[in-house]
């Protein structure tokens, strides 16, 4: 077939090869729409993935090799060696061959992910046109090639069974033919004003959606469009207001950063643009100059500990709200002239505000004060005011224009809806992917205000559309099944506000429709498709015009961005009397118990929560899967005699939740963080059910912290499925536990650590000589050709779990659930280990990713009784599923315990929907083999056979591991160590370099470099 | 006392001994052999095929190049089964109405896809490619047979692992050169039918092998035959 | 043990027996005494029990391996330590058949029949384990050197391929052994046997014994190379198991000390078994004057002495582990001797290291209710032995990360009981259809001791 390809395309195929030095890389599309519109692939897509599922049967023959891969171990567990007959197989060719399709080959389309409504670029590997994994974008400055768990992840939402699958009205099945005449009634009863029409969005960035949206507000001049995002950026907004008077979006340059103070900002993990930040950030963490290497140095106030957090040099556990506290003080400090806090806080220790402000005032021009979203405004100008005096303005923190079409106070924005809809004035509510009735502020009721409003039927007609039939959906007159990302077209800024495209991946699965369908038929432009919407408002506004915009056009879709279309920066003047407002109203009681309310570190505000990868994925530090908890410190613990897993009811004014402690070492005393997003009643059957849902107990007045909780426990008590801690720290005795945590690094070595200073006198301490050398009597095997290896370097990693998710994306790797997680049967192939040093108050936190060693002398591997696991010529750790027995003997003998167990049959063989996301070239495994981690082996083959063919050698960088391509922080680095030039080579060269566990002579493949921490001198500890 | 037992028992019982001891060993040997059986393996077993395509009319009388049908053969693991617009590029000019090829016809028109019984499926945890084996200079006919004499397409070997590992362990018993690698009709070197590469002429496969082994950079045999080459 | 017999006086065999006497008694317990309500309730025990393995097997086989409590990091739990205990108590009866018999130790001869019955069932239930904690148990072939398509070879180099062979042999050999011996008494049988089918069953066994000199010299010529191959079998078996843990590098696997220790262990808890199975049995069917007290002590004796040579093994465990100055090594004794576990190590000190020195007293060593109870607590010690070994060692290894404590399932459970039902099935039926002791030799035991009489 690549005799069809068009020229363009081999061109393109030229371009993407300079691009990324690496043939077999990423192979772009040039014009999807060709693709798209072509007739044979909408047939073809349609037989693919039938929107109902009744010709199941066809999706199995139409991807006759992919689907049938899905059914590899199944075969396998008949006893495929000779005991069975061959299975009997159809093969079905097309009809009509679809263009650029070569069956086999996997194709990659650039394309944009939105998080809370800001997009991020991705590169999306599709195989016969089924999106199977996402990557990030490397020309993207929102991820330069980095990803998200939410953007690894975000894939399986897209296949999820549970997403509503067709239009409902009044909860009766539809058509889309209806609703549209249903929309063309209600325009014509609200013309020409549009009195009583509303619209609810998230945050929208989006031009052409918001151009749609002001188009529908002329022709209905008194329409109102009201935007309600659950985790906002209101104090953010808020505080620049304060600062400069009006809106701005505030960009951060983390990389020309040499001291960086976060004030309760998880900015590494959280937030749209917290993968461009991390990989910044982690660029001022490298050691590749070794000892004269120009370290950053992190200060973090926080209460709950975050990957943030754990990455810092100095680290304070401060309660959230007695950061305002810290942060007028250093304001003070530096002569930035701010009333005392109405709410001062004991907890500040002596010293630390002055070594702070000294350690600032040195780098003036090259540092950064940041404020976390859940901080108040005031504080968030202060910081502005901060960077101001110190003269970062302009060279580590700029300003812009804001990103949002229509920046609103959303808390404003939805409170006056509900006023709307209590009075009666809201009669036309069009809900767009807002799950309203799920995270409202608990005070707001929004949940009855619409039943009222409908009761009443002051509100004529309610539309939702949504990826979910959810909660807010339970009360629509018309609920909608919207497009997936994947499905749709649009476009989006990123966080510095580089416009981005969205082009579908794939035909909608379930009928589902765009919201810029869905705002099309209430300005009446029916007939023209998303496409010809988005293509269109660019064309009008884009300077090229005739042919220079088809190029534009074609070259945007093919990088994923339009180039040059960040956002100017600006220079608002800061207003002098900002610091008058900051008189800051008391929280009260400083006694009393705190409460934080932050987004689910996996599954966000709630979003997510339908995901089980997500779901399964341990968050940061607490490793917990499936659950959320009330998070509360030791010591507090301790003071209240509570321990993990006492169950409690939290009350907070006249609101009540009840929910499972979790003590965190290192959290702020006497407060508590509960994570957003759990406690769904209408998720689907992932997310229904685990958790207790957080917003009950979020007012419009305390939206992130709130003080004076009462707990109580019920003596009823709930069990957590966490992967690492029960075991690692056990609250039965601390004093044993912080022994044991000690163990971990003072005698074996697992994590080395020391500080830039102990680093500059001895750059070796990671080194054990005795071990370099070969410390057996065999003769050393050698390996001739390529000898692949890995490095991760532990300064780098901020244990954000990109990695996990991207591994469980590329290999097929199956969710097992909360009850088979907590019998420690979870079966991720890298694992973040996390571990401490110190006591339990504030300690030390250490992440160190934890995949296949790939052991040269592999203890697993003699131990097998059938050979299934083997050592390939080039140093890797085959293992062969349809080989394996199931003794378990490999596991046994596996000093890191990567290898995972099939204990049941964890694969999902019987969700057709399910098989679309896997990728064809891994086998899924069945029931009874163990199995483990190869460094991506299908993408070594890949790249070794196009390099054979070629005749040429498979160059460094060419084979990019699943989880080294997700890093957001490019800690992971794989490559050819027998080659001197290779950047694994190099890395391994360095003195931070160390093998797991060497001294049991397995010569690991995977090796660590040293994390080595910049403290300043003048804080101890 | 009387005799329970008649003296004929002493014949029986002695049989019995010995003849347990060869009827296991031969249920053993048949066993073995009724797996190597193409009744088992399906070794030239000819399928119902939808349309009766005789590749020895196509590959061999016409001498169609196969690379004009399995498009994909050389970029790709898969090495295509020709979509019915292929078929129709010259049948839509000949045999435009013989009732053999309505199934066709009816494929183009109503835009369905034929259904073609596999003749070759691989276990699904074996990741052939057939793009590196036609580039390192295996032909076609290597594996799938003197097709250019197959009226009905069969296949030609057992798919055992034993018989990829054949290969494996010695490729150059199978190498030929490059350009013959689509050629349906090649025959491995001899006196009488010498092949020629690069102006030298080679009389036996041994020779040649090594030459071309050599000359296309075939992978050590240990890689040849490390698990993860074939299996994922 | 060699010189037990000599400065012992007291008999073997109660006063008054002859060779008709011996043979009536035994061959009667079969032939004339009938099916007793007792056996039948006993019985139906074990057969409940057996259903009950029928089902987790069923249940196994549909669901997996996962219905137990085994995890990551203990991937091993309750299987491999049955196995081990089971294959363990086994030991005995080879040790009292062949090695015995080759020290020319005559007390063997009351004992030895039923020791190696319970010696083939214990393997029996042993066996099993191997097979039913396999993931995917249906490919259990692939552990066998069979010739195949796919050109694979079993991976020789690991121990549990040495146990397929290591097991199944000594299974073959035991069985054979204990076949020849029940030959000529199972003659016996056939020509007292009152009903037709009886004599026909035991007729075919017999296999046309007539008792001529000529079969009698086969016979001895038989029995004694079956001993001389099982001999090394009791060392080697246990040995071999004792490698699946001693090859892997875990620390409190890997080891020297196991294989010797693993064998006088299983001797140990082997003789244990064989004392549970006795002292009831020569109750029940008044076999006090064939299995004298003399037995029970020289039996008692034997543990003692393989109790000390276990003892000895933990000791130097424990001394190596401190003095060998490896980390984990160290670790995992702490965790042994003050972990979470360590209650069940103190339990297992106390059952086969305490209590079981009791038996320096001669009077208790005569207490015969004493004896009992002790021979059950060392079967249990052995069995904790054994959960130590296997569990303790995984659930904390190298990396604390992976730590996780290990729980049995109520499957388990059910999957151990579920063997005793199948031991005790099959020790009823030989109890009720077989001689349990041999009549040949004790007769020769009879002439014996009554040559000793015209001596003295």
């Amino acid at each position: 077939m690549s005799e069809n390809e068009t020229p363009n395309n081999s061109g393109d195929l030229a371009r993407a090869r300079a691009k990324l030095s690496a043939p077999d890389a990423p192979r772009f599309w040039q014009s999807i729409e060709e693709l798209a519109n072509t007739k044979s692939f909408r047939n073809f897509l349609e037989n693919e993935f039938p929107a109902n599922g009744e010709s199941d049967r066809k999706t199995f023959h139409i991807d006759r090799r992919n689907v049938l891969k899905l059914m590899a171990t199944s075969a396998a567990m008949a006893g495929m060696s000779a005991c069975t007959k061959l299975p009997s197989e159809k093969i079905v060719p097309y009809a009509h061959p679809p263009e650029e399709i070569i069956p086999g080959r996997p194709l990659y389309y650039a394309t944009s992910f939105p998080y809370h409504g800001v997009s991020t670029g991705v590169l999306v590997e599709s195989h016969m046109g089924r999106p199977t994994k996402i990557e990030g974008n490397p020309e993207h400055p929102g991820s330069q090639g980095g990803t998200s768990v939410f953007m690894q992840a975000s894939i399986l939402n897209m296949y999820d069974p549970d997403r509503s699958q067709s239009v409902l009205h009044e909860g009766r099945v539809s058509t889309w033919d209806d609703f549209a005449a249903a929309v063309g009634n209600a325009r014509t009863r609200f013309m020409p004003t549009g009195a009583g029409l509303r619209i609810l969005t998230g945050t929208v960035t989006s031009p052409t959606l918001a151009f749609q949206i002001q188009n529908l507000l002329k022709q209905f001049p008194q329409a109102k469009w009201h935007q309600w995002e659950p985790c906002d950026q209101d104090n953010v907004r808020e505080g620049a207001r304060l600062a400069f008077g009006r809106y701005v979006n505030t960009v951060y340059h983390f990389e020309q950063a040499d001291v960086i103070v976060s004030l309760d900002a998880d900015f590494l993990v959280n937030g749209s643009a917290s993968v461009r930040y991390a990989r910044d950030f982690a660029r001022r963490r490298d050691l590749g100059a070794g000892a004269s290497s120009n370290l950053n140095r992190l200060y973090v106030a926080e209460s709950m500990l975050t990957s943030t957090g754990a990455v810092a040099d100095h680290r304070l556990a401060l309660r959230s709200s007695d950061i305002d506290d810290l942060a007028r003080q250093l304001g003070a400090a530096l002569g930035v002239p701010v009333p005392p806090s109405a709410n001062a806080s004991a907890r500040i220790p002596s010293g630390w505000v002055a070594a702070l402000s000294r350690d600032l005032g040195a780098h003036q021009g090259r540092s950064i004060v940041i404020a976390g979203e859940q901080q108040p405004p005031f504080l968030h100008a202060l910081a502005h005011a901060i960077n101001d005096k110190l003269g970062n303005i302009g060279k580590t923190v700029t300003y812009t224009e804001p990103i949002e079409a229509g920046p609103v106070n959303h808390l404003d924005s939805l409170q006056e809806l509900v006023a709307d809809l209590r009075s009666g004035e809201a009669q036309l509510l069009l809900v767009l992917g807002v799950n309203a009735a799920y995270n409202a502020p608990a005070d707001l009721e929004f949940e009855s205000a619409i039943r009222n409003a409908i009761a009443a039927n002051t509100l004529r007609l309610f539309i939702h559309s949504g990826l979910y039939n959810d909660e807010t959906a339970e009360y629509a007159h018309w609920h909608v099944p919207a497009a997936h990302y994947l499905e749709s077209w649009s476009d989006g800024r990123a966080y510095d506000g580089t416009i981005g495209i969205m082009q579908p991946l794939i035909a909608p699965l379930y009928d589902g429709h765009s919201a810029h369908e869905i705002l099309a038929l209430f300005t009446g432009d029916v007939e023209t498709s998303p496409h010809d919407l988005v293509r269109g408002y660019w064309q009008g506004r884009r300077s090229e015009k005739g042919k220079a915009f088809e190029d534009f056009w074609e070259t945007s879709l093919h990088d994923g961005v339009m180039a040059n279309t960040a956002l100017s920066a600006i220079s608002p003047p800061l207003r002098a009397d900002f610091a008058s407002q900051g008189g800051g109203q008391t929280l009260g009681d400083p006694r009393a118990l705190e409460v934080v309310f932050r987004p689910d570190p996996s599954i966000d505000d709630g979003e997510y929560a339908n995901n089980g990868w997500l779901q399964e994925t341990p968050r940061p530090i607490t490793r917990i899967t499936w659950d959320n908890a009330v998070l509360i410190s030791p010591a507090t613990a301790a003071e209240r005699n509570l321990g993990t897993g006492s169950y409690l009811v939290l009350r907070l004014g006249d609101r009540q939740v009840e929910g499972g402690v979790f003590v965190v070492p290192g959290h702020a005393d006497n407060s508590i963080t509960l994570h957003l997003g759990y406690g769904r009643r209408r998720s689907g059957t992932v997310g229904n059910g685990p958790g207790f849902n957080a917003y009950r107990l979020r007012t419009s007045s305390a939206r992130w912290i709130a003080r004076g909780v009462e707990i109580e426990a019920t003596g009823k008590s709930y069990s957590f499925a966490s992967i690492q801690f029960q075991y690692t720290i056990d609250f039965e005795g601390h004093q044993a536990d912080e022994e044991s945590v000690q163990a971990f690094n003072e005698h074996r070595d697992l994590v080395r650590i020391t500080t830039m200073e102990e680093f500059q006198k001895d750059p070796n301490f990671a080194r054990n000589p005795e071990l370099e050398e070969n410390i057996t009597l065999y003769p050393k095997v050698a390996y001739d050709g390529y000898a692949w290896g890995m490095s991760i370097d532990l300064n780098r990693c901020i244990g954000c779990n990109a990695c996990v998710t991207a591994c469980v994306a590329e290999n097929n790797i199956a969710v097992v659930g909360k009850d088979q997680v907590a019998r420690g049967r979870i079966m991720h192939w890298i694992r973040i280990d996390t571990y401490f040093q110190g006591g339990l108050d504030n300690p030390g936190t250490y992440f160190e990713p934890m995949p296949c060693m790939q052991c040269e002398n592999a203890p697993c591997e003699y131990v097998c009784p059938v050979g299934a696991t083997t050592h390939s010529s080039e140093g890797l750790n085959d293992m062969v599923y349809n080989r394996c027995v199931g003794t378990r003997y490999c596991s046994n003998n596996c000093p890191y315990k990567v290898r995972r167990f099939n204990f049941f049959l964890f694969s999902d063989y019987t969700t057709p929907s399910l098989f679309g996301v896997r990728n064809p070239n891994v086998t899924v495994r069945s029931r009874g083999v163990m199995e483990k981690c190869t460094y991506c082996v299908q993408r070594i083959n890949a790249a070794k056979i196009r390099a054979e063919e070629e005749d040429r050698t498979v160059g460094d960088g060419e084979i990019v591991t699943a989880c080294q391509g997700a890093c957001p922080t490019e800690a992971i680095v794989f490559g050819d160590i027998n080659d001197p030039n290779s950047r694994v080579s190099k890395l391994k060269a360095q003195s931070r370099n160390y093998g797991l566990l060497e001294d049991l002579n397995t010569r690991p493949r995977t090796t660590y470099l040293a994390r080595v921490r910049n403290p300043n001198p003048e804080i101890a500890g | 006392m009387a005799q329970i037992f008649h003296r004929s028992t002493n014949l029986i019982s002695r049989l019995s001994i010995y003849g347990a001891v060869i009827i296991v060993a031969v249920l053993a040997f048949a066993l073995y052999d009724l797996a190597l059986s193409s009744w088992y393996t399906q070794q030239h077993m000819k399928l119902q095929q939808p349309v009766p395509f005789s590749h020895r009319h196509h590959a061999g009388e016409l001498g169609i190049d196969c690379r004009y049908c399995h498009s994909s053969v050389e970029t790709s693991s898969f090495a295509g089964v020709p979509p019915t617009q292929t078929c129709m590029t010259c049948h839509s000019q000949i045999w435009t109405n013989a009732s053999m090829l309505e199934p066709v016809r009816a494929s183009y028109r109503d835009n369905t896809s034929l259904e073609w019984q596999r003749v070759n499926a691989l276990p699904d945890f074996v990741y052939f490619d057939h793009s590196i084996h036609v580039a390192k200079g295996i032909g076609c006919t290597s594996c799938h047979g003197q097709i250019a004499e197959m009226p009905l397409t069969e296949r030609a070997g057992t798919l055992y692992m034993s018989w990829c590992l054949d290969c494996h362990r010695a490729p150059e018993k199978n190498i030929r050169p490059k350009s013959e690698v689509f050629n349906p009709f090649y025959a491995p070197p001899s006196n009488t039918h010498p092949v020629q590469f690069e102006g030298v002429y080679y009389t036996d496969q041994a020779s040649l092998g090594r030459r071309l082994t050599a000359e296309y950079k075939i992978q050590p045999l240990k890689t040849l035959q490390s698990c993860s080459t074939c299996h994922r | 043990m060699a010189s037990v017999g000599s400065h012992k006086p007291e008999p073997l065999i109660g006063p008054g027996h002859t060779f008709e006497t011996v043979t009536d008694k035994i061959s009667s317990i079969v032939l004339t005494r009938g099916t007793t309500p007792g056996w039948v309730f006993g019985f139906f025990i074990a057969f409940c029990l057996l259903m009950l393995l029928n089902l987790v097997i069923t249940l196994l086989m549909i669901q997996g391996v996962g219905i137990w409590g085994i995890k990551i990091p203990t991937a091993w739990g309750f299987a491999i330590v049955n196995f081990v205990w089971w294959i363990g108590i086994g030991h005995a009866g080879t040790l009292i058949s062949a090695i015995l018999l080759l020290l020319h130790q005559t007390w063997r001869t009351s004992i030895n029949r039923f020791a190696e019955a319970m010696t083939i069932f214990a393997v029996m239930c042993a066996g099993m384990f191997p097979l039913l904690h396999m993931g995917r148990p249906w490919l259990f072939y692939y552990l066998m050197p069979y010739p195949n398509p796919m050109w694979l070879w079993p991976q020789f180099r690991s121990p549990l391929v040495w146990d397929v062979f290591a097991v199944s042999t000594y299974f073959t050999v035991s069985l054979l052994f204990w076949f020849v011996g029940l030959i000529p008494d199972l003659a016996t049988l056939r020509d007292r046997a009152k009903s037709k089918a009886g004599q026909i069953i035991y007729g075919m066994l017999s296999m046309g014994w007539r008792g001529s000199a000529v079969h009698w010299s086969r016979y001895e010529m038989a029995s004694l190379l079956l001993a001389g191959l099982a001999t090394p079998l009791v060392l080697s078996v246990h040995t071999v198991v004792s490698f699946d843990f001693t090859i892997a590098i875990i620390p409190g696997w890997h080891s020297t000390i196991f294989p010797p220790y693993f064998v006088a262990g299983a001797i140990y808890s082997g003789f244990a078994m064989v004392l549970t199975l006795a002292i009831p049995i020569r109750r029940i069917y008044h076999l006090e004057d064939l299995v004298t007290e003399r037995h029970l002590d020289i039996m008692a004796k034997v543990m003692l002495a393989t109790g000390l040579i276990v003892a000895y093994g933990y000791i130097s465990e424990t001394f190596m582990a401190f003095y060998g100055g490896s980390e984990y090594e160290y670790y995992m004794m702490m965790n042994r001797l003050a972990g979470p576990y360590a209650r069940l190590y103190w339990l297992l000190i106390f059952c086969n290291l305490l209590l079981p020195q009791s038996l320096w007293s001669r009077r208790l060593r005569r207490n015969i209710l004493w004896l009992f109870f002790i021979s059950l607590v060392v079967n249990m010690g052995m069995w904790l032995e054994r959960f130590v070994i296997v569990v303790v060692s995984l659930h904390r290894d190298f990396v604390p990360s992976s730590w996780a404590m290990y729980y049995p399932t109520r499957w388990d459970w059910a999957t151990y009981l579920g063997t005793f039902g199948l031991f005790f099935f099959l020790f009823y039926l030989f109890l009720r259809f077989l001689p349990m002791i041999s009549i040949v030799e004790v007769r020769a035991l009879v002439h014996e001791t009554n040559e000793e009489k015209v001596h003295t």
